[in-house]
């Protein structure tokens, strides 16, 4: 607890921002979401095809705390990409249900319905990177 | 513990020319629809923005949850 005169978890989560082109802050893991909303965006975004990294804001109550800080959103998920706060669980579904989402991502909307049917993104998908975690990165 | 009308009454006295539909039985959760001239020109995020500003520091808090839905009339 000689954590006073820094702030390594608002540092952890602006590099992280800044280096995930895709970045969901959520409850839980993309395997194991805490909370329907952060399970409805991380549904939406698997289902665009797009890969994302994601970060487990429960850990520790400071990483949520700081991340709206910065943010200024006060809810959790939030959706980062290239750097930019997106929104939150509403604003991601109503994103994916307009195709809006598939944009923002660089990934082919689908043809015709937007049903979450794995669509086949025309670049070669990176693999899935695994979840982040804040607060190894401060080790 | 706040009520769906209460929220309502709220988002109507701070946002010009706001409509609000909001439901929340249970207190904590809410789902809201808010129509207003005033969101016009802006994007979704700010629209957001500016309903969630009207219970700054109480999402997450006494609001468990305000889902919403924004649009112009």
């Amino acid at each position: 607890m000689s954590e006073q005169t820094e702030n390594p978890i608002r540092d952890a989560i602006a590099d992280a921002i800044r280096d995930n082109d895709v970045l969901l802050f959520m409850k839980g893991t993309p395997d194991a979401p805490a909370c329907g909303f952060s399970a409805r965006a991380v549904a939406a975004l698997q289902a665009t095809g797009s890969p994302f990294a994601a970060v487990d804001i429960l850990p520790d109550p400071r990483i949520r705390q700081e991340l709206s800080g910065l943010s200024g959103w006060p809810t959790i998920p939030q959706l980062f990409v290239d750097g930019e706060l997106v929104g939150g669980s509403d604003i991601i579904l109503e994103m994916y249900e307009s195709g809006e989402l598939h944009e923002a991502l660089g990934v082919e909307p689908p043809a015709d319905a937007p049903e979450p049917e794995a669509p086949e993104p025309k670049a070669p998908e990176r693999a899935a990177a695994p979840p982040l975690s804040i607060e190894n990165r401060l080790g | 513990m706040p009520s769906a009308e209460e929220l309502k009454q709220r988002i109507e006295t701070a946002i010009p020319g706001a409509q609000a539909d909001v439901q929340g039985a249970d207190g904590v959760h809410f789902e809201a629809v808010v129509t207003s001239p005033a969101f016009a020109g802006k994007t979704r995020l700010e629209q957001h923005r500016m309903v969630m500003d009207v219970f700054a520091g109480e999402l997450g808090g006494a609001i468990h949850a305000l889902s919403l839905k924004t649009a112009t009339p």
